[in-house]
């Protein structure tokens, strides 16, 4: 996805900051949604990135998303300015909604080098209309004189509630300003004009008033030139000096209107208060998402740090561990060698640490999922969040996104009942969806865990016996086992399918996912009570700690994650079955034996159980033996992938990758997955 | 910006025509100076399971790891025992590095376009890895199409398939 976005700079900002607000905005209006209705702060706020992401998209030439954004300004500064009474909080929401995908998916396809070219309309349409219909509601209230012209063009005009004294200011003038024929974006140039002049002047109004980027208005300027008329303490030669320093400024006529403004102009002064006092807000805005003391960085320059800090780590076990060394006593020289390898290691783990990002913002989105959920299937659904501050590697956040979802909707569409259901059953009318995270050793567990139905033994097995993908008879499995048929490609218990969940491409996809990132899924329920989901995922992909195993002149690693024990059997332990497979066993237990020469045809002179050294692994419940020459130690390792060309070629089964032993000969890290089913 | 762009230039320049040349059995080939990074001595080589014969695994290049091909197995010619002649050329193809283990690295030789004439046209595909023969002085050296030696086997594995 990195390499697609253009690298106009500009862009990227444009793209960060909008994605940023998105985000912040969905959860503002959850929240708002959430609680009794929108609190002042919470339209200030809503209003404020609308306003932001106006503007910016305006400067980028996204029209669709920049009208948008400014209907839904208009509707939130009626919101602020009237506080009408009686607002229906949810159909607000849902407009707001609407638009912040709307805006979303634009930004994609923008992203993807492709033309925004949605049409936000009927969004823009329907929030009009919130708008107008809000306005008839409160307008015989407290709407003021030119009613009817508000009607006519809602958006231009904002009558301010708090009026100042009108006449502070000494003199009244009247500007009008020609830009340069070919100067472009004349509507924004204008803006610039009104925002300088927002520092000295007062009581600004200009023609034409909309500063909207449409044609209209556009060639009004370049026709009839920009017209002004403010009022101001300063004299005229200052503020001609002040006009005159417009960029692309072609020709001024300033006109001193006298002492003590024009009365004939109060109506427009006063209609545009309004305009000037959004003016003033700008300067704060800009500074709103600039968050002091964090810089985002990108990805590719931290893996390149975390590459040479892996090196690093190898190098240094050469130096130390430096075959030239054996034998010599170097007091000074291990004394320097322990200070370095302490930094060393202290310079990983900050590495490291640089590159965990917390689930929260993970979680936060599946907030809105559960929201839209509920609306759409008529469920009433809360989603309780616990321990969005665990961290996990930036490289897993990206992967488990996806599973996230899938497991939350299918919470939501399968789990939880409807209310009159949850009654009947003397439950709690809403449903609760808990999303958890916590740190478990060198794994983070996320849950997914609901109160609804949960899974029924009888249902999943009728139904695996109709796809046919029951492995042995029902009976003699355990649920656990049972549960894991849920994962098998193309299964869904859900008869018909529904616009979230139930194309029985779910499950497996989670399993997928999940495992391509190293970790596992399991499912637990009880009938009635509700199931829950738990992916335990490794903390990082790029260090595991790992047991180097030999095998004549290669090196293997597995991770110690997957390691029961490793044990050095007795002859009369073996047993070949008739298929001439070997067995192992072990305290009463069989297990199956694999020979990591034979599966990888190396060469070695130790072939006989008893020589070697077994190592007994687990993957998912099931338990295997490796066999190798001997077992070298633990250690951790820095993950390498493959390389590509060797990946495109043929992916080699067990193989995850390799990875630098201290004396810079490569060990390739054995996948007990992969292993498994070798 | 400009001096860069003249510096790339002038560099490209004087890789020009630049071939470096190196010997299986009794034949001289030449590849582009190019793609060329560096030459080394033969490494310990870490077999990977599974693959073609040719490809004989990866070493540890400075802490990059990079796959090596034995070109000798590559033609199809006899195995011969690596010895401290044996060298891995270190090509760079598109930001793909990999090691060529060839049996000695003879020198780096200007081949003037002109010298170089089209292989001959054999139907059975026997000379696709060639780009050309280059004369220089008495002798011929058979130019390497380096791109086509990595991309060739994509297409095998799927015949294979």
């Amino acid at each position: 996805m990195q390499d697609k976005i253009t690298n106009e700079p500009m862009l990227d900002v444009y793209i960060f900051e909008t994605s940023q607000l998105l985000e912040q905005l969905e959860q503002t209006v959850l929240k708002c949604e959430k609680g009794t209705g929108f609190a002042v702060s919470d339209i200030n706020e809503i209003f404020r990135i609308m306003h932001t992401i106006k503007g910016s998209s305006a400067m980028m030439m996204f029209q669709n998303i920049s009208v948008l954004a400014h209907t839904a300004e208009d509707l939130f500064y009626f919101l602020r300015e009237e506080k009408p009474e009686e607002v229906d909080c949810s159909f607000i929401c849902d407009a707001v909604f609407q638009s912040i995908d709307f805006i979303k998916v634009e930004l994609e396809k923008i992203k993807n080098g492709d033309k925004a070219d949605g049409d936000s309309k009927e969004i823009a349409g329907s929030i009009k209309n919130i708008l107008s219909e809000l306005k008839a509601n409160c307008g015989s209230v407290n709407m003021p004189i030119d009613e009817k012209r508000r009607e006519e063009k809602p958006k231009k005009y904002y009558i301010s509630q708090d009026r100042v004294n009108i006449s502070q200011y000494k003199y009244a003038y009247k500007a009008v300003i020609f830009f340069e024929d070919d100067c472009e974006l004349e509507n924004i140039r204008a803006f610039t004009v009104i925002h300088e002049l927002s520092g000295t002047a007062g009581e600004i109004c200009h023609e034409p008033e909309n500063l909207e980027d449409t044609s209209e208005c556009i060639e009004k300027i370049q026709k009839d030139g920009f017209l002004i008329f403010f009022q101001s303490n300063e004299s005229y030669e200052q503020i001609k000096e002040l006009l005159e320093n417009t960029i692309f400024l072609k020709k001024l006529e300033l006109t001193n209107l006298g002492e003590k403004g024009h009365e004939n102009s109060k109506d427009t002064v006063k209609a545009a208060e309004g305009i000037s006092k959004r003016i003033n807000d700008v300067p704060k805005e800009g500074h709103s998402s600039a968050n002091q003391g964090i810089i985002s960085v990108n990805v590719s320059k931290l893996d390149k740090l975390m590459d040479l800090v892996g090196e690093m780590v190898i190098a240094e076990a050469m130096v130390t561990q430096n075959p030239d060394l054996k034998g010599l006593e170097l007091g000074n020289f291990h004394k320097a060698a322990r200070q370095l390898k302490k930094i060393t290691d202290e310079l990983q783990d900050t590495v490291m640490s640089v590159r965990m990002v917390p689930l929260g913002p993970v979680f936060l989105k599946m907030q809105r999922i559960v929201r839209d959920m509920s609306k759409q299937l008529k469920k009433e659904i809360t989603l309780q969040i616990i321990g969005e501050d665990t961290e996990v590697d930036k490289n897993i956040i990206e992967h488990i996104s996806d599973p996230l979802m899938h497991l939350v909707r299918n919470a939501a569409d399968h789990g939880i009942e409807p209310p009159e259901e949850r009654l009947m059953q003397n439950k709690d009318r809403t449903g609760v969806i808990t999303l958890e995270a916590k740190n478990a050793g060198g794994d983070v567990r996320i849950i997914v865990r609901d109160d609804g139905k949960g899974l029924k033994r009888e249902d999943i097995l009728k139904k695996a016996q109709s796809l046919n993908l029951l492995p042995k008879n029902p009976e003699e499995m355990e649920d656990k086992e049972v549960f894991n048929l849920l994962f098998l490609p193309g299964f869904s218990t859900k008869d018909d399918v529904s616009e979230y969940s139930g194309r029985g491409v779910g499950m497996d996809v989670v399993m997928q996912n999940i495992r391509a990132i190293g970790g596992t899924v399991t499912v637990d329920s009880k009938p009635g009570k509700g199931m829950s989901t738990t992916l335990s995922i490794p903390l990082t992909l790029a260090i595991i700690d790992g047991m180097n195993l030999r095998v004549g002149d290669s090196y293997y690693t597995i991770p110690m994650v997957s390691i029961i024990e490793s044990l050095r059997p007795r002859e009369r332990d073996i047993i070949i079955d008739p298929e001439g497979r070997e067995i192992l066993m072990i305290r009463g237990q069989s297990y199956p034996v694999l020979r990591l020469h034979r599966l990888y045809d190396v060469k070695t002179k130790i072939t006989c159980f008893t020589e070697g050294i077994i190592v007994v692994v687990r993957q998912e419940g099931k338990l295997f033996c490796i066999f190798a020459d001997e077992l070298i130690g633990q250690q951790q390792v820095v993950v390498k992938s493959l390389p590509a060309y060797i990946r495109k070629m043929k992916q080699i089964k067990g193989l995850a990758g390799c990875t630098l032993l201290g004396d810079g000969s490569i060990s390739l890290i054995l996948d007990a997955a992969g292993l498994a089913d070798c | 910006m400009d001096d860069a762009q003249r510096f790339i230039e002038e560099e490209e320049d004087t890789q020009k025509d630049r071939y470096l040349t190196f010997q299986i059995g009794s034949e001289v080939y030449g590849i582009e100076i190019k793609y060329v990074t560096e030459i080394i001595g033969i490494q310990p080589v870490t077999e990977i399971p599974e693959l073609p014969a040719y490809m004989k695994g990866i070493i540890n290049l400075r802490g990059k790891i990079i796959p090596v091909m034995d070109i000798r197995l590559r033609f199809k010619k006899a195995p011969r025992e690596y010895n401290d002649r044996t060298c891995v050329i270190v090509i760079d193809i598109n930001a793909l590095s990999i090691g060529l283990i060839v049996d000695s690295v003879a020198e780096v030789l200007t081949i003037p376009e002109e010298d170089i004439v089209s292989p001959p046209d054999v139907k059975s595909g026997g000379n696709r890895f060639m780009k050309g023969i280059g004369k220089a002085g008495n002798e011929v050296k058979l130019i390497l199409d380096c791109e086509h030696l990595l991309n060739e086997q994509e297409q095998e594995n799927l015949i294979n398939i």
